[in-house]
């Protein structure tokens, strides 16, 4: 076995090596802050980490499954199983504050439970208007400010 | 009709489903009338390819044959799926797809929503999946079916021609045989009938504000969801969906 019990990280390490993996899509934000993390767990056979999907569709779950291991890896875990539970469905409810604050930050306006903005991400306009209800991911749509003229990526609530 | 088969025709009937019509929604891709509704139209297909995953994977699990959710897919040929026959009717313009994923997005929800509740966990966790995917594209499809419908004389009229060229493919949704029941007496799924009320509902409430108008009921023209007489649309849909495992059989990416 390669990790005994007396040297194998603690979970709460785990996590927080977690949550210095970017999601592939959206870079500013780890894959702990988008919420599909749902458990991190030490077996007899290693190291079990359980992510949800975003979008049943999202091409970006098997980039995410290799970023992981490849994270642990580089942390010397290299007994890793990566399982994949999709109930409860994931939820916008699950982006931490910290991703959320990043998201508008990096210019995304955050999921808002009104179904939809209610400023500009970029110069704090009220005055949004969608555009269409999908974006450049599964995960996002597409809304302009009236203010500054600029487009912007609005991350759907769901 | 034993209960084991009837479950893996059910779960080929869903996953049929969203296979076809993610693979006729992607054939629009990078033809679509203007970028928005292209990402729009590639995004929903994504949604159902992924569903897709999900609802044969179970039926490759169940059927027991080593099989997978691709082999299913690619080495199956027509008589084999069990599509409803409205989902492999050709794109038609841009209304047609539109007025087909909103007939399909109708009863999509509310089969989902109901198969939430099923005895099964693993058709209510897909499906607890899948609604909130499905409610999406129906906000969308009907959204767009009233914009067209309700909009100039000519969006308005093919509006109506998709509506009495489609609709007559609505009926099967809500037939049943010994599949349905089986399922139904083991709690798996719901009798389809059952759906029909909020399904008329729902259209009427669409349809009015778009203000098209419902073609006169006819017999339901089935055939598909089980198997017993495809279109010819569907052959044609598979000869380019299936092309690749059919000129280089076991390629893999």
């Amino acid at each position: 076995m390669a990790n005994t019990t007396s040297n194998q990280p603690s979970v709460a390490q785990i996590w927080e090596w977690l949550d210095a993996v970017p999601d592939p899509e959206i870079p500013v934000i780890s894959l702990v802050d988008l919420g599909i993390v749902r458990d991190v767990e030490w077996s007899d056979d290693g190291l079990i980490v359980t992510l949800t999907p975003t979008y049943s569709g999202c091409p970006a779950t098997s980039i995410i499954r290799l970023d992981v291991e490849t994270a642990l890896a580089s942390h010397g875990v290299e007994r890793v199983e990566i399982k994949t539970q999709i109930a409860p469905p994931w939820t916008t409810d699950w982006l931490s504050e910290k991703g959320r604050a990043r998201l508008e930050e990096y210019g995304i306006a955050p999921p808002s439970p009104a179904g939809g903005p209610d400023h500009c991400p970029r110069c704090g306009s009220p005055d949004v208007t969608r555009v269409s209800q999908f974006g450049s991911t599964p995960c996002k749509a597409h809304w302009r400010c009236n203010s500054c003229l600029e487009p912007f990526d609005y991350f759907k609530c769901i | 009709m034993a209960r084991e088969a009837a479950f893996y025709e059910f779960l080929l009937r869903m996953g049929d489903n969203t296979l076809i019509l993610g693979h006729r929604v992607s054939e629009w891709c990078g033809h679509a009338p203007v970028l928005e509704e292209d990402i729009a139209l590639a995004n929903t297909a994504l949604d159902l390819i992924g569903q897709t995953q999900m609802w044969l994977g179970l039926a490759a699990e169940v059927q027991g044959a080593g099989k997978t959710a691709d082999d299913l897919a690619f080495l199956r040929d027509a008589w084999d799926f069990r599509n409803l026959l409205l989902v492999e009717m050709p794109n038609g313009d841009f209304g047609q797809t539109l007025m087909r994923q909103f007939l399909f997005d109708a009863w999509h929800v509310l089969q989902l929503r109901a198969l939430t509740a099923s005895s099964d966990a693993r058709v209510a966790a897909i499906a607890a999946k899948s609604v909130k995917e499905a409610t999406y594209h129906l906000e969308r499809s009907a959204e767009t079916v009233v914009g067209l419908g309700d909009g100039t004389a000519e969006s308005h009229a093919r509006m109506q021609a998709a509506l009495d060229y489609l609709y007559p493919y609505v009926g099967e949704m809500f037939l049943s045989d010994a599949v349905d029941a089986a399922l139904v007496e083991a709690g798996i799924a719901p009798d389809p009938a059952s759906l029909r009320a909020d399904y008329d509902d729902t259209l009427a409430r669409v349809l009015g504000e778009a203000t098209l108008t419902l073609p006169e009921a006819r017999r339901a023209r089935g055939g598909g969801r089980d198997g017993k007489m495809h279109t010819e649309h569907l052959g044609h849909l598979l000869t380019t969906m299936q092309w690749m495992q059919r000129a280089y059989p076991g390629a893999t990416w």
